[in-house]
């Protein structure tokens, strides 16, 4: 990899010849119909001419510039950033599902349709709550199904208009509020008690009759399991409210304790994270939404349904929200999270979460000391430290760790994230990384803990081997440049004859 | 688990000896233990799912399955919102790279110059081909893009009724209700733009329509501009190879479908949602926008270029209940594929793919009409789909025609519009096969022919 161009100035606009081109596209060889009238038609797009080899070269050069799980650690806090089976992939391309239009009949389409229904059966009795919609295409749309399923079930009883306000605990993903108000509520935070889950009394005091909903993450953004959130679910459903979960940490609680046991009324789970579909550099992902049996007809469309004869069809549910997309959802991240569960079974799920809980501890163990813990409880799938004393002491931010960390060769965790937590630095290893993975990226994080003391400068200019430097952020927000523009022509010579 | 102390799937690295390593640096002896916060009476319930299988298993099971799905191998006419397209093969090549594959939202832009780089080419050719002048990076699928455009314009506009052009796609008039419902919004559907009130806080007009034909989007703008609108126009990115930029034609924001570019049709997903839109609401953007920036310093060098992350003040995690949207995981690689696909095409080819496109449909409708008992529904200009009326009820020459495993075009009998009325909305792109035209037509032949 040669970092001394500037790759990032030539983009492929800029690059190739006139003329050049990467595939052939075959001419129409018969009388020709007449084309639309001008109006109608556009003029000459400017795109790209490049020979393939070039355009092939160029996208290879930027995917080295790039991080993912199999380049290593990517410990990225909330993002469960494990290994991805490259057999998931391989079924999810096969031709037979690959290739079936969206709208093609029920009757054509029973190998997907059969897999989709198992999926959603499997979801159900992992999370204890039976109803399942396959629909939502990542977690946040999957919040936002859960929330319309709910402003439906009280407007169904008549008890919407007196329930305008959605509870959010104050370390909540930010997709929390953000969707509870598309789903037209007022947000009112909860704040965590000293033990990082929701403060009890302060819950008490908020929850009243206009309220239609807790959200609630668990285990929660610490890495914590929510301390009572039985009594919270008994509390929640005497006010007559519905408890809503955030289910994308699940991969901590696999097959130990469900959902529906809990007293959760609806939740959504993220495949990309907890059934390690790959993350797409920013997706797709899919984000079902799991209910109690009272909820299922408020589903969104369609739910996979099976008939007496035993054949499968996608239906619309009785007071479905309706559609979240304009087909069926993300098929192809659903049926690699399909081959996961299938080729773990339970007993793998089961070692699936033992060991990404075993491998946060092993983790927490070995940097405890080094950083600041602010919640001195046991950690399950991932753990916050905090970075405080060290910009309290050496003038060094969590921002420049992360930074180092790169320089050590591995993707920096999550950053500032939980909000609750100063400086905090949010770590999850999953249970994919090896012992000595996890003792390599501890040895890391403590010997920049020590260089934050001998050499901060060395943090402030970190990192010094990436494929490129830290970036002016703020002149990026502060005069956008958002698309490639033609490089400007120089002034035609006048022609003064 | 596992006899022997191995790691129990090949996941899962840690075998007994790491597993007993590691717990005694935390000084128990159980994992269980790890788990003594979760409510002990309703610890590990009997959960039942089907036994694990190994990866030779698993694909038996799934082939199984994949041969109880008839729909990829037969003749199929169907469009209405996905079309199969002939996809460059160096697309899924260069998208299998596990460096963009397996990564993640590029937080950290130093190691994510690849997803962020390709993102920025894929806002430039969503803007060269939409005529707008920015684009995010892309969302779910055209439905939900269209429904956050509605949301926009209701911001903007401070007008609390959304209207519908129709013919619009049916699965994106109900994705825009979801989220109307959400945001307390009034839905109204207008068969003419002239239908536009001082109410509508926007018109969603699709291009080409979803029977098939062309609008002319200069006069649905100039209606939504009279009633002091948004014109949102949902058009198909190939169809633009050939058809007037819906930036040139007056539109305000521009949504699409990138999936049938990025690769096959996946039974509809995953999906990409294109949107685009004038500079001036580039602070009411929802998603990720992606900007080109440079090094803060490099000693002794000139700073280098690169891209970020930017705007993000607009965002869920730093503007919570306030942000412009909930959107988080997109669809990068499915923009990744799309910008590939678009740029190995090129200025020539994308028109000429959609010049064959044109052709190759024009020439099936006249073959069909030309037949005894079969017309094509007259509509002005049209790209890629078109309206069959057969000697037969709609249901019934579909019957006929699945009974010779071919996929007729959508049912669409049920529809208001009258033009709708006995139709079947065939279509036929640059990637349908030859021979499958040549099949239908003689099958449609001989029906005509027996009826
Ligand atoms: C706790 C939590 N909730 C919700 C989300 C939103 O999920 P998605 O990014 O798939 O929309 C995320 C991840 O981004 C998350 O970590």
């Amino acid at each position: 990899m040669s970092h001394d161009g500037d790759v990032g100035a030539r983009l492929a606009f800029d690059r190739g010849a006139p003329g050049r081109r990467a595939v052939d596209v075959a001419r129409w060889e018969g009388t020709p119909a007449a084309l639309p009238p001008p109006g109608l038609l556009r003029d000459a797009v400017r795109l790209p001419e490049l020979s393939q080899g070039e355009l092939v070269r160029y996208y290879t050069e930027l995917s080295g510039r790039n991080f993912g799980v199999d380049s290593g650690t990517y410990p990225l806090g909330s993002c469960t950033m494990k290994y991805n089976p490259k057999v998931d992939d391989l079924v999810a391309s096969l031709p037979a599902f690959a290739e079936a239009h969206p709208l093609a009949p029920a009757a054509t389409m029973q190998g997907t349709l059969r897999t989709l229904a198992e999926l959603a059966a499997m979801l159900g009795e992992l999370t204890g709550l039976p109803a399942v919609g396959l629909a939502p295409a990542a977690g946040a749309q999957g919040e936002l199904a859960g929330m319309l399923m709910v402003r439906r079930a009280l407007e169904r009883r008549g008890d919407l208009a007196g329930r305008r306000r959605v509870l959010v605990p104050d370390s909540a993903h930010g997709t929390n509020p953000a969707t509870a108000a598309m789903a037209g509520f007022e947000v009112t935070e909860v704040p965590s008690g000293p033990d990082g889950s929701i403060d009890q009394q302060a819950l008490a005091r908020t929850l009243d009759g206009d309220v239609a909903a807790l959200m609630v993450t668990v285990p929660n953004t610490l890495g914590l399991w929510e301390r009572g959130i039985e009594a919270v679910a008994a509390r929640v459903h005497e006010a007559g409210a519905l408890l809503y979960g955030d289910g994308a940490n699940l991969n901590a609680i696999l097959g130990r304790v469900r959902f529906g046991d809990l007293g959760f009324d609806v939740v959504h789970l993220n495949l990309h994270k907890t059934f390690s579909t790959p993350h797409g550099g920013g997706g797709p992902g899919a984000g079902p939404v799991c209910a109690t049996p009272a909820l299922a007809p408020f589903l969104p469309a369609p739910v996979v349904t099976e008939d007496a004869d035993g054949s499968l069809r996608l239906v619309r549910p009785e007071h479905s929200i309706g559609q979240l997309q304009q087909f069926h959802g993300s098929i192809g991240v659903l049926l690699r999270a399909h081959a996961y569960i299938r080729s773990l079974g339970i007993e793998g799920l089961r070692a699936v979460s033992a060991n990404a809980v075993l491998n946060a501890n092993y983790l927490r163990a070995l940097l405890e000391g080094s950083y600041a813990l602010p919640y001195q409880r046991r950690a399950l799938h991932e753990v916050v430290f905090s970075g405080s004393p060290q910009r309290r002491e050496h003038g060094v931010r969590t921002y420049d760790i992360a930074k180092r960390l790169i320089d050590y060769g591995f993707h920096p965790p999550t950053v500032y994230f939980p909000l609750i937590v100063e400086e905090a630095l949010m770590i999850e290893p999953t249970e994919t990384e090896s012992r000595e993975s996890i003792e390599a990226f501890a040895a890391a994080l403590r010997a920049i803990a020590e260089e934050a003391e001998r050499d901060p400068d060395l943090l402030h200019a970190a990192p010094r081997h990436a494929p490129i430097g830290r970036l002016d952020e703020a002149g990026a927000a502060r005069r956008p440049v958002l698309r490639w523009q033609p490089p400007a022509q120089p002034a035609e010579p006048r022609d003064e004859r | 688990m596992t006899a022997g102390g191995g790691a129990p799937t090949p996941y899962i690295p840690n075998t007994d000896a790491d597993r007993a390593l590691m717990l005694a640096r935390l000084g128990i002896d159980s994992i269980e233990t790890l788990f003594d916060d979760l409510p002990a009476a309703l610890r590990d319930p009997a959960i039942a799912l089907p036994p694990a299988l190994a990866e030779a298993e698993l694909m038996r099971l799934l082939a199984r399955r994949g041969a109880q799905n008839a729909a990829g191998e037969r003749p199929s006419f169907l469009g209405a919102g996905a079309y199969r397209r002939s996809i460059p093969a160096i697309t899924a090549h260069l998208v299998s790279r596990s460096e963009f594959a397996t990564s993640y939202t590029p937080y950290q832009p130093e190691i994510s110059q690849g997803t962020l780089q390709a993102a920025f080419e894929y806002q430039s050719v969503v803007c060269e081909l939409t005529g707008m002048e920015v684009s995010n990076t892309g969302m779910y699928d055209v439905a939900s893009a269209t429904a956050e455009a509605c949301l926009l314009a209701a911001r903007v506009t401070g007008r609390r009724a959304l209207a519908l052009l129709e013919p619009l796609h049916p699965g994106t008039a109900d994705v825009v209700r979801t989220y109307a419902f959400g945001a307390g919004l009034r839905v109204d559907t207008l068969s003419a733009p002239q239908a536009m009130t001082a109410e509508h806080a926007c018109l969603v007009a699709q291009q080409p329509d979803f029977l098939g034909a062309i609008r002319d989007l200069e006069s649905v703008a100039g209606a939504a501009h009279d009633a002091g609108a948004l014109c949102i126009a949902v058009a198909d990115p190939f169809a633009l190879g050939l058809l007037r930029a819906p930036g040139d034609a007056g539109a305000d924001l521009v949504t699409g479908e990138g999936r049938d570019l990025a690769g096959p049709p996946g039974f509809g997903g995953p999906s990409l949602g294109i949107f685009a839109a004038r500079e001036r609401f580039l602070r009411q953007l929802p998603g990720r926008i992606v900007g080109r920036t440079r090094e803060l310093a490099r000693e002794g060098h000139e700073p280098r270029t690169g891209y970020v992350l930017t705007l993000q003040a607009r965002e869920q995690f730093i503007r919570r209940e306030r942000a412009t949207s909930n959107f988080s995981t997109g669809q990068a690689l499915l923009a990744l594929a799309f910008t590939i696909s678009v740029q190995a095409l090129g200025p020539q080819g994308l028109r000429r793919a959609a010049e064959l496109c044109y052709q190759r449909a024009h020439d099936a409708a006249a073959r069909i009409g030309a037949l005894p008992g079969f017309a094509i529904v007259e509509r002005g200009p049209w790209f890629q789909e078109f309206l069959v009326r057969g000697p037969l009820p709609p249901a019934e020459l579909a019957r006929r025609l699945a009974a010779r495993e071919i996929t007729a075009g959508l049912d669409v009998s049920a529809r208001p519009e009258p033009e709708a009325r006995d139709a079947l909305l065939f279509c036929v792109t640059e990637a349908t096969a030859p021979e499958h035209v040549d099949a239908l037509v003689a099958a449609m032949g001989t029906i005509g022919a027996r009826s």
